[in-house]
């Protein structure tokens, strides 16, 4: 079929509703990467074969991600005229146990979560019998999704699911009933700022592209999220690819643009698979081409696939690597929505802007602008991973504190140990201490403390995290991502590198740590593009609050945390080990020994101090002796 | 305007397209399909040469049967992924960038695949493992040496 109109729309929305809520039995697997890592794909075969095996009718769904990554893999079941339920860290076995009790009608609890209610539940609903809801649950209960709105409960492969949930309705709205200034202007005053890290107000980088008396122009929708301990991008590329296409189609009609085009980096596989269907379906229902929605307006989509180098998150790289060119940038101004793409005015906005903005148009600047603070309206997506007890991502308004976050959402440090800080920003950003952790989160309070927002990266550390490492680890990352245009950044990045690697080896001076910040300080100043400009974030904001790890290193050549190689030994503590010898075998340099059930020894000559046995250890026998 | 005129470029992302479908076809990137491509886009040989050396994705040198990726993004990075690479250097004899004697298995190391929830993470061609820890490594990996590969049992 072609969606020529509201009314066809109006069509796939009952297809939709029917593969929604079906009036049978259906079990959605998440099997976005998230889920597939944990073996998802495994859970998904044995739910189809036990069913097949016992002749149960089933309609069974790969779905993307919920966010609570803790508990993949996640099935929920939904029986009809029941409130679904939702099952965590399934196995095939647990999968097949699963079928099994379906079969005989009941429900398992064992490893049941929660229920989810609908949001129209069909008549005669009951809840569950003693499970909570699942927006009660401590991880959900302070978030409110606006960008994830459907991830992990639509089909991403299924158009008439997205619309379904009032998907492609905000198209409809923006090309059959406001001029592209309106659009701009709804956008502008809900307050939207760039959600890749810079805030960037979004209607206001339009108004500035749509002014510029030049055609053609473009629209670019950012995907190459780079920034390590950061996935929400490739989160709703793979579980919601529709409404990244449909905010990049408004974009278009609001600048005045024909042509899109959405970057996803090469790592995301599975996200390029999906938003390439995903367009793929759209052009063939006509929401993508000519005469949009009976609209007149013409509009079409290119993936491009990147390659693998960090830099092009930056806009100016990505556009000269969409050019064919290297992924380098260029000063600004000109801004790309001045001169962008082939030097025409373009648009670049970041995936999570992009899926944001169906909604503002659907339920209004002023509903928008309504959540979260005045300077910080909406909701800002994080992902919470490191040493942290409840991983995932994790959707709230602007203004929460970093303690709501990693405390009440994330359940605070992982196995009960003391969170020491948090990362957020990615190699942009900076290290935050514990005791920071009331600061409501904006642009501006984590700019302040030395951090950023950035693509909401936010990685938890505790107290077996070496700050000093941490620092020499993000500079040894932008220094290889560096793409060597300018002098600051590739030598300044190498040279802290140096001074880095200099203190955690055991070698550095006092005197190291002066230069190090001066150095961190002209990187800062005199590198072209945001990733060098941004580089020493990382060094500036340890040497700030973690001075005293800093000092231990060079003033007693000692590692508090116990990381740093050439500053610690291992030692099996005799009295303790009952000579399993799990360490022996796991030790990758061949540096234990020791007979069987007697007390095991680590010849110091070869231990690489990899701490691989500290690790195994069943009876905590290892020592790291610092 | 140039003095001398030139070419039309490629349609956008065209190189990069045409760079990943010769390396996704050979494992790596052959000189004469780079000469092929640069003479079909119009673009200068030189500029797909840089091209191909800029990226971290494509390759000059042919592969393994089965790329590994250890990913040491920051999550993996505090959560052991360099334990994991340790464990994967000594288990294979190979440092990262090599290819094993065997021609099984290349290692290279990644930053960051996305799946920092699931820290450490690892991935092998295109199956992506996490909550990963080194005693497993040896059992992962004889999947892959025993079948042609490919994830068909539960994840870890």
């Amino acid at each position: 079929m072609k969606v020529r109109s509201r009314s066809d729309l109006e069509t796939l929305r009952a297809e939709g509703l029917s593969t929604l809520y079906p009036s049978r039995l259906k079990i959605s697997v998440g099997m976005a990467t998230c889920g597939l890592a944990t073996g998802a794909a495994a859970v998904y075969d044995a739910l189809r074969d036990e069913a097949a095996r016992r002749d149960l009718d089933l309609m069974l769904v790969a779905t993307g991600c919920l966010g609570y990554c803790q508990q993949e893999p996640l099935v929920e079941v939904r029986r009809p005229g029941r409130d679904p339920v939702l099952y965590a860290r399934v196995t095939a076995d647990r999968a097949r146990e699963l079928i099994a009790a379906l079969a005989e009608g009941e429900l398992p609890t064992e490893g049941a979560l929660a229920i989810i209610p609908e949001e129209k539940p069909p008549a005669g609903s009951k809840p569950a019998g003693g499970l909570p809801r699942l927006n009660d649950l401590p991880f959900y209960s302070r978030q409110h999704k606006i960008v994830l709105r459907h991830c992990g409960l639509i089909d991403p492969a299924s158009v008439a699911e997205y619309v379904a949930q009032g998907g492609y309705e905000a198209l409809a709205h923006a090309l059959l009933d406001l001029t592209p200034e309106q659009v701009i202007d709804e956008v502008l005053r809900a307050g939207l700022r760039g959600r890749g890290g810079a805030g960037f107000p979004t209607g206001r980088k339009w108004q500035i592209c749509q002014a510029v008396p030049i055609q053609p122009k473009y629209v670019i929708c950012n995907g190459d999220e780079g920034d390590p301990g950061a996935y929400m991008d490739r989160t709703v590329l793979e579980s919601d690819p529709h409404s990244v296409i449909e905010g990049l189609i408004i974009a278009g009609y609001a600048i005045g643009a024909h042509q899109g085009y959405i970057y996803v980096r090469d790592e995301y596989p599975l996200a390029v698979e999906r938003v390439t269907q995903a367009v793929a379906r759209a052009e063939e229902l006509g929401l993508l081409g000519e005469n949009i929605l009976g609209s007149g307006f013409d509009f079409n989509i290119t993936i491009v696939r990147g390659a693998g180098a960090f830099v092009c998150g930056e806009e100016t790289a990505l556009i000269s690597s969409i050019e064919g060119g290297l992924g380098e940038p260029r000063p600004k101004p000109p801004f790309p929505a001045v001169s962008g793409l082939w030097g025409k005015p373009t648009v670049i906005n970041n995936v999570k802007t992009l899926a944001t903005v169906p909604v503002i148009i659907t339920r209004g600047a002023d509903w928008y602008a309504s959540i979260g603070t005045e300077q910080n309206a909406g909701t800002v997506v994080f992902s919470l991973v490191g040493k942290v007890a409840n991983t995932g991502l994790v959707e709230v308004p602007l203004g929460l504190t970093l303690r709501d976050l990693i405390e009440g959402i994330g359940g605070g440090g992982l196995n009960g140990k003391a969170v020491k800080a948090v990362q957020t920003g990615g190699p942009s950003g900076g290290c935050l201490p514990a005791r920071l952790f009331d600061l409501p989160i904006s642009y501006e309070t984590l700019t302040q403390a030395g951090s950023i927002m950035g693509s909401g990266g936010m990685v938890v550390m505790d107290e077996d995290t070496c700050m000093v490492d941490v620092a020499r680890y993000f500079i040894g990352f932008t220094m290889a991502e560096s793409c060597g245009k300018c002098a600051p950044c590739r030598e300044g990045t190498q040279y802290m590198h140096q001074i880095l690697t200099r203190i955690t080896a055991g070698e550095g001076s006092v005197e190291d740590l002066e230069l190090l910040e001066e150095v961190a300080l002209w990187v800062k100043k005199a590198s072209l593009c945001g990733l060098g400009q941004t580089a020493p974030n990382p060094v500036l904001s340890t040497l700030r609050y973690f001075r005293d790890e800093y000092e231990a290193h060079v003033k007693e050549k000692r590692c508090p945390a116990g990381v740093c190689r050439a500053l610690i030994r291992l030692s099996i503590l005799s009295e303790l080990c009952n000579g399993c010898g799990l360490c022996r075998r796991e030790c990758p340099a061949g540096a234990i020994s020791g007979e069987k059930k007697q007390p095991h020894t680590i010849n110091p000559e070869l231990c690489t101090r990899c701490r691989i046995c500290y690790d195994v250890c069943p009876v905590g026998a290892v020592e790291i002796v610092r | 305007m140039p003095l001398i005129p030139q070419p039309p470029p490629p349609a956008g992302g065209a190189l990069l397209t045409r760079l990943h479908a010769i390396n996704a076809e050979h494992g790596y990137l052959p000189e004469e399909e780079l000469r092929r491509a640069a003479e079909e886009l119009g673009v200068p040989l030189s500029q797909v040469y840089s091209a191909a050396t800029f990226y971290a994705a494509f390759s000059f040198q042919p592969r393994g049967r089965h790329t590994i990726h250890v990913c040491l993004g920051t999550a993996c990075y505090i959560r052991g992924g360099e334990k994991l690479l340790e464990k994967l250097e000594s288990t294979l004899g190979v440092r990262p960038g090599e290819t094993t004697d065997d021609g099984t298995f290349t290692v290279e190391t990644v930053h960051c695949v996305g799946s920092c929830s699931m820290s450490p993470v690892m991935r092998v061609d295109g199956d992506t493992y996490g909550r990963l820890k080194a005693d497993i490594l040896p059992r992962l990996l004889r999947r892959y040496q025993t079948e042609a590969g490919g994830m068909s049992d539960e994840g870890t």
